[in-house]
């Protein structure tokens, strides 16, 4: 049972391996965004899986205040993108 | 009982998980990337939290997580929008096999 | 009025937060959400009387589950695009006029088909959604806009107007 969970936690894990890949690869600016995104969501599935593991629950306040500030980082990098100037 | 079924639902989370990785890799062009991405890995996300709502039962860590999911639905799909946005506004054109596209005209 | 909902509202998510009510955790719940709906309730809906007429919950439930349903479907159909070997995409751009009228709405309404996949909303300009789609199945806005919004503005029209 345990056994199962751990292989499950090595394969998400791999996962952000692969979009490592595309970070350090991607032909172009968006593309790299694209993947520290993807890269943000798959972190909270990481915590919430040592939550259980370990049967702690403030592994999940971290995995919360992970999905937050991922989503203000994409937000900025998206207005930069625009072109924008972050105070308009 | 509620272990077992919570390690199905996170089986399933994370093969929705696989399948966006496989998404990143092999799609064209940015956009594309973005669709199959960011939807898939969402919905893999939210399965593993499932998991952890039927594991730890009606305690502090299952509201946590029963409260992560719409914060996640939320954040990332707006995140999406503001990616795919500016990367239209960054000037990336559009893949070669696309057919269609009528925004060109409502931003000039 | 709109402060007290504010207030109340941000104090539940405090106690399902931190899920113990003792003393202390109750007075640093208080001031924060004393704080939050003095700086954000400018944001927050005109009419708050709707929040408490329970047919709108009603249609919200219902709403839910065929968004899930659609959710599955779909993501059913863009693992198979994936995951075939000669990757059957055609990408594009596509208009689609809607008929919902207020903010929050419009909101709800690209929320739902960017969380739906195979679309993604780029922008909204007055009564028009861009879309990017990853198979456009006819170039004809009468046949596709059923396709993309028809499952959902019912639903929403319902829910908040």
């Amino acid at each position: 049972m345990s056994n199962w969970l751990n292989i499950l936690l090595y394969i998400q894990i791999g996962l952000c391996g692969i979009c490592m890949y595309r970070i350090i690869r991607g032909p172009t600016i968006p593309d790299r965004m694209v993947a520290v995104d993807i890269f943000g969501i798959l972190v909270v599935g990481v915590c919430a899986i040592i939550s259980i593991q370990t049967e702690r629950s403030y592994i999940l306040d971290i995995g919360i205040a992970w999905i937050i500030l991922s989503f203000i980082g994409t937000l900025t990098l998206a207005k930069y993108l625009t072109g924008k100037k972050l105070n308009e | 009982m509620n272990s077992m079924i919570s390690l199905i639902f996170i089986t399933i989370g994370i093969l929705f998980n696989l399948l966006g990785c496989i998404g990143i890799i092999r799609l064209p062009d940015t956009y594309n990337r973005l669709q199959a991405a960011t939807k898939a890995v969402t919905l893999g996300c939210c399965s593993i939290l499932i998991g952890v709502i039927f594991h730890f039962g009606l305690s502090d860590a299952g509201t946590k997580a029963l409260i992560a999911i719409p914060i996640l639905f939320f954040g990332s799909t707006v995140a999406a929008h503001a990616l795919i946005r500016g990367t239209y506004h960054f000037g990336i054109k559009l893949g070669g096999k696309s057919v269609k596209d009528d925004y060109k005209d409502a931003v000039k | 009025m709109r402060y007290v909902t504010v207030f109340i509202l941000s104090m539940i998510f405090w106690l399902m937060l931190t899920f113990e009510f003792k003393v202390p955790n109750l007075i640093v719940g208080t001031v924060a959400s004393i704080i939050t709906s003095a700086v954000f309730t400018r944001f927050f809906i005109q009419n708050v009387y709707k929040l408490i007429q329970p047919h709108r919950y009603f249609w919200f439930i219902v709403y839910l589950f065929v968004f899930i349903w659609e959710c599955i479907k779909a993501n059913i159909d863009v693992a198979y695009r994936v995951l075939h070997p000669a990757m059957p995409i055609r990408p594009g751009i596509v208009k689609v006029k809607t008929t919902l009228k207020s903010d929050l709405a419009k909101m709800l309404l690209a929320n739902s088909i960017t969380m739906t996949p195979g679309t993604i909303s780029v922008d909204i300009i007055d009564d028009y959604l861009y879309i990017h789609w990853i198979y456009i199945s006819s170039e004809d806005p009468e046949v596709y806009t059923p396709i993309i919004t028809g499952a959902f503005e019912k639903y929403i029209k319902k829910i908040i107007e």
